[in-house]
């Protein structure tokens, strides 16, 4: 079962010559061919790929693998600037659009010698929760294909069974989400700006790491909202996300709000003892819309804690209600900002529209970007107006501050971590999803995550277990400002605890040659 | 006719302000002024509509140009002239996903430049991001610094002659309300026949000061004045080589005029100054026309205008910002920029990492004032030769040069200096440097001089000699042409004979 390996796992076979880089780099090439419905890749950089492998492979052959990421087959987001391979943001703005420079998270990923499969699909320019809204069409969620699904599931008709019945992965890093889970990569980077990365982890059943803001670099990283957006680590277990995690943090030169100083890369502990660990119950996080299902799942969690030993107590963020709307204050001004370089002029789509510059730069723009972001350029610069700037803005950053307080306060009551639901349910079918438009959406599936970026803690959704539709659930740990350390070892041994079960995938079962193992299902619900 | 006159009503009633004592020697405050000119209301001509005088007042915003090696927030070089865009960076063409990062340099500079502007450096200042979408502005806004800048509250002493003549200077102040850290943008080209835009963005991004003046001057004359002291200081510094004609420096004017005791008139913001004759042109101009205006029963509009130096007039310009909204915004990729005093620099923090306003304060070169201040004492020259000696880029240089290469006093040194060098090199266009007559040489025709072996007219010859740089000593000159004087009594005693000889039948 090498494609289902951790990381580690697999790190550890490239080490003992069991498989060699070029074999798993082929392997996950052709598995993505064989998921290409789950439309999880924009781009599949099989020549470069190859090309990387065989330097890794090289290296190995030599003696000198460059670390524990030589030869690991890895995606990346299609918002990070990889050179020489295109870099969309599943926008018609930048289709074509190849970067003369790497996002500095793609060259240290590249520097220790992972090979760089493709970009993978989203939201366009990140705005959505669903990874529905790119141009590249919606990303299927692996375990719509998933034994599991398939069995719990009551199909309408058993032609168009799978047509109607897919759902969603969550957004908006849902290809990436979609990569690690259905085992076409080990790990994956995404983006996380209100929860973009924990979301679609929780959806697709891996872990998704929202780290610190500042601690990884975000150069390279095509801006949603500039003081929120960290990039995000997708991987099948918690100790490989500390993995890629060391291996990413640190100061970069050419991102001023990294932090100066060094990151010493960790392993995580095997935790015995919870007893000293005081894990918090956010009250505010048992939202409107919760569903009964994941309320159960997280009071079991809460209990799982107490009966091991730890203190659980409830706390209050009470300024959480007002958080949805402040983040979509600040993310809509940043948005009209940022997105303000698409003019055609430099890079990207450019209209043939003559008449003059000004028009050309409105029809560049009405033709490059879809609805939803025209929509939040729009109510972004209303925010910013000067009339309004005070009223909204200025407000919102106020807000802003008081929901970082209170989370600063409840860390200096005694609580290490906050233990809080991912997502108010499992995936949805996706045509279900698209009754409701993006602005809702995002604004009910950011619920749950967004206060983490508004507050700039690192955050991670754990798997957990299945629902009744025999789909991922996930909860979500948020800890202390750059304590990722006592976050991680948390999340592992919760990880420990819930035995989340395998994806259960005939794909995949065709592709990995070793003997298919059938894991024990659903062992926490 | 009619604006002339009124030209004059104003101009006259400044001068007599600026003689009397006390009201011109020193900052004031604009109230007291318009207070001033109307209490003088009835002892000037008023204007055609025999209403009181009309008070202009006139604020500048001036953009000078960092001298650095790289940009403000990327690592580009900084360069005048270079190929179209060679000179851009991923960051200055806006790329996705790059990010600025400051360039220490440009801090430290206007740090300099706010501390010799008696400013008070904000040891936190902020970025924020202006928007407006221009071709030449590849992120769709500009990086400045709106809501905390780096500098405030400051001043500037300038001095002007009030008269003709150059007798007599008086010293004034203007208040600067702030200096920003701010982007400067690319080019936009238009070629109107094909019509389309070229962009070169090797200006993109290039490190600017934006120092504005508050409105406490009144004409041209003290703008330029003003102007010409602000660029010398910044000369000083190095902050920026404020070469107008480069665009290193440039200056916009708000200008307005009311009646004394009356609020603030509507004001127009003259733009496209090239040089700091223009400014005083291009003021003055608008003044007399905004009376004209004003006096003919029109209005003045909120506008923009730009001066036409070869009409010598200013025109309303089709302003490519109009009236829009800046939606200004908090930088949120740059952190807020903390400076370090002696007092609050942490003890163990990297000296790479902060800039220390005492360190700087500390290593602040001569300002001009100061320099001036020197020459006077140390030489014993006029002030307003001070003033001569300091417009000359390197004069001030080649007249101490000169001093102390030769016995002759500074004070007899300075008349040939400003007589007879630099009346030489104005004639020719020439800058010091170009001099073709060196320190060296010149002190050499000094002594020569001084020695008694030339007459001063000899001296004047052998100067005209000189000049040709032919590379002749003054003494060979003088020993060539037979120039020196005769000391030898015998000597004359036998010239004047033989004339004397020569001419005994009269």
């Amino acid at each position: 079962a090498m494609l289902r390996a951790s990381l580690r796992q697999v790190s550890a076979a490239l080490k003992e010559g069991r498989v060699t880089p070029t074999e798993l780099c082929q392997r996950c090439l052709a598995l993505i061919k064989s998921t290409k419905f789950l439309n999880a890749y924009i781009t599949v950089a099989e020549e470069t790929a190859l090309k990387q492998a065989e330097e890794s492979e090289e290296r190995y052959k030599r003696g000198q693998p460059l670390g524990i990421l030589d030869g690991i087959p890895i995606a990346v987001k299609d918002n990070f600037n990889t050179a020489g391979i295109e870099t969309t943001c599943a926008s018609n703005m930048l289709k074509g659009y190849i970067s003369p420079y790497n996002a500095t998270v793609v060259q240290k990923l590249l520097d220790q010698g992972a090979v760089l499969l493709g970009k993978t699909n989203l939201d366009e320019f990140a705005m959505g929760s669903g990874s529905t809204d790119g141009v590249f069409g919606p990303v299927r969620n692996p375990w719509s294909y998933s034994k599991q699904y398939k069995e719990k599931s009551v199909p309408k008709s058993h032609s168009e069974d799978e047509e109607s019945n897919w759902v969603i992965t969550g957004g908006s890093s849902g290809g990436s989400a979609a990569a690690v889970s259905s085992f076409t990569c080990f790990a994956a980077l995404g983006s996380d700006t209100g929860g973009s990365t924990r979301n679609p982890a929780a959806h697709c059943g891996v872990v998704g790491l929202k780290p610190t803001y500042g601690l990884i670099s975000r150069h390279g990283l095509i801006p949603l909202v500039n003081s929120m957006d960290v990039p995000g680590i997708l991987t099948r277990c918690v100790d490989d996300a500390a993995v890629l995690l060391g291996s990413l943090a640190g100061h970069d030169p050419k991102d001023s709000t990294t932090i100066q100083d060094d990151f010493k890369p960790f392993e995580l502990p095997n935790l015995t003892d919870v007893s000293k660990l005081s894990i918090g119950i956010p009250k505010e996080y048992h939202a409107p819309g919760l569903s009964s299902e994941i309320l159960a799942l997280w009071s079991k969690a809460a209990d799982l804690f107490k009966n091991a030993g730890a203190k659980v107590v409830e706390v209050s963020l009470p300024h959480t209600p007002y958080s949805i709307v402040c983040y979509h204050v600040l993310c809509t001004a940043e948005v009209a900002s940022n997105m303000a370089r698409f003019d055609g002029l430099e890079y990207g789509h450019r209209s043939d529209m003559k008449d003059s510059t000004e028009s050309m730069y409105a029809a560049t723009r009405r033709e490059g970007f879809n609805d939803v972001v025209r929509g939040r350029i729009l109510s972004g610069n209303y925010f910013l107006l000067r009339q309004n700037y005070e009223k909204y803005f200025v407000k919102a950053q106020k807000v802003r501050r008081l929901i970082a307080n209170d989370f600063v306060k409840v860390f200096r009551s005694g609580v290490d971590i906050l233990l809080t639901p991912t997502t108010l349910s499992d995936a949805a079918p996706y045509t279900e999803f698209i009754q409701e438009d993006n602005r809702t959406r995002s604004a009910q599936d950011d619920i749950l995550t967004q206060a983490a970026n508004m507050a700039g803690l690192p955050a991670i959704n754990v798997p957990t277990a299945l629902s009744e539709r025999g789909l991922p659930v996930g909860l979500q740990f948020i800890g202390r400002s750059f304590q990722e350390k006592q976050l991680l070892t948390v999340a592992k041994w919760f990880e420990k605890q819930v035995q989340f079960p395998v994806i259960q995938l005939e794909e995949v079962k065709r592709h990995d040659s070793d003997v298919y193992q059938h894991q024990k299902s659903a062992s926490f619900s | 006719v009619a604006a002339r006159g009124c030209g004059g009503v104003w101009r006259r009633a400044r001068q007599r302000g600026a003689g009397q004592p006390g009201s011109g020697l020193g900052p004031f405050p604009r109230g007291q002024r318009a207070v001033a000119c109307n209490a003088r209301g009835g002892a000037v001509p008023a204007g055609k509509s025999g209403l009181a005088p009309w008070v202009p007042v006139v604020g500048l915003e001036i953009h000078a140009q960092i001298s650095s090696n790289s940009k403000l927030f990327s690592g580009s070089q900084v360069q005048f002239a270079a190929p179209p865009n060679s000179l851009v960076s991923f960051f200055d063409a806006s790329l996705p996903g790059t990010l600025p990062v400051l360039n220490r340099r440009c801090v430290e500079a206007a740090v300099m430049t706010g501390l010799a502007l008696n400013c008070s450096i904000n040891k936190k200042s902020l970025f924020d991001r202006k928007h407006y979408f221009y071709a030449d502005l590849p992120a769709g806004y500009q990086i400045t610094q709106q809501r905390v800048p780096i500098a405030v509250n400051g001043s500037l002493s300038y001095s002007l002659c009030i008269d003709n003549k150059m007798r007599q200077m008086v010293t004034k102040t203007v208040r600067i309300k702030q200096i920003q850290l701010e982007q400067d943008s690319g080019k936009s080209l238009h070629d109107d026949t094909r019509s389309q835009t070229l962009v070169d963005l090797n200006r993109a991004g290039v490190g600017l000061m934006e120092v504005v003046m508050e409105p406490d001057m009144c004409c041209g004359e003290e703008a330029a004045a003003a102007v010409r002291e602000l660029q010398l200081i910044l000369q000083t510094l190095g902050s920026s080589q404020a070469v107008m004609a480069e665009g290193q420096l440039r200056v916009d004017a708000n200008v307005s005029v009311h009646h004394p005791g009356e609020p603030y008139g509507v004001r127009t913001e003259v733009k496209n100054i090239n040089s700091i004759r223009f400014l005083a042109k291009a003021i003055d101009y608008e003044i007399q026309r905004q009376i004209e205006e004003l006096e003919n029963g029109g209005t003045i509009l909120n506008e923009t205008r730009a001066f036409d130096s070869k009409l010598g007039c200013t025109v309303p310009m089709r302003d490519k910002e109009g009236k829009q909204d800046y939606r200004f915004m908090p930088e949120p990729n740059l952190p807020p920029l903390i400076l370090y005093d002696a007092k609050s620099l942490p003890a163990n923090m990297n000296h790479q990492q902060v800039i220390n306003i005492d360190w700087i304060h500390e290593r602040l070169p001569d300002l001009p004032s100061v320099k001036r201040k020197k020459l006077v004492e140390q030489y014993g020259i006029l002030p307003e030769h001070s003033f001569t000696l300091l417009n000359e880029d390197g004069l001030a240089e080649f007249f101490e040069s000169v001093v102390k290469q030769t016995q002759m006093k500074p004070k007899k040194v300075i008349g040939w200096i400003l007589k007879d060098l630099l009346s030489y090199l104005k004639q020719h266009s020439l800058t010091v440097k170009e001099s073709p007559v060196s320190s060296f040489l010149l002190a050499d025709l000094l002594n020569l001089l001084e020695k008694k072996e030339i007459s001063s007219t000899a001296a004047k010859q052998v100067l005209a000699e000189l000049w040709k740089g032919e590379g002749k000593t003054p003494l060979e000159i003088v020993k060539e042409q037979k120039l020196e004087l005769l000391q030898d009594q015998k000597e004359l005693e036998q010239i004047c004979q033989v004339v004397i000889d020569g001419h005994k039948n009269e």
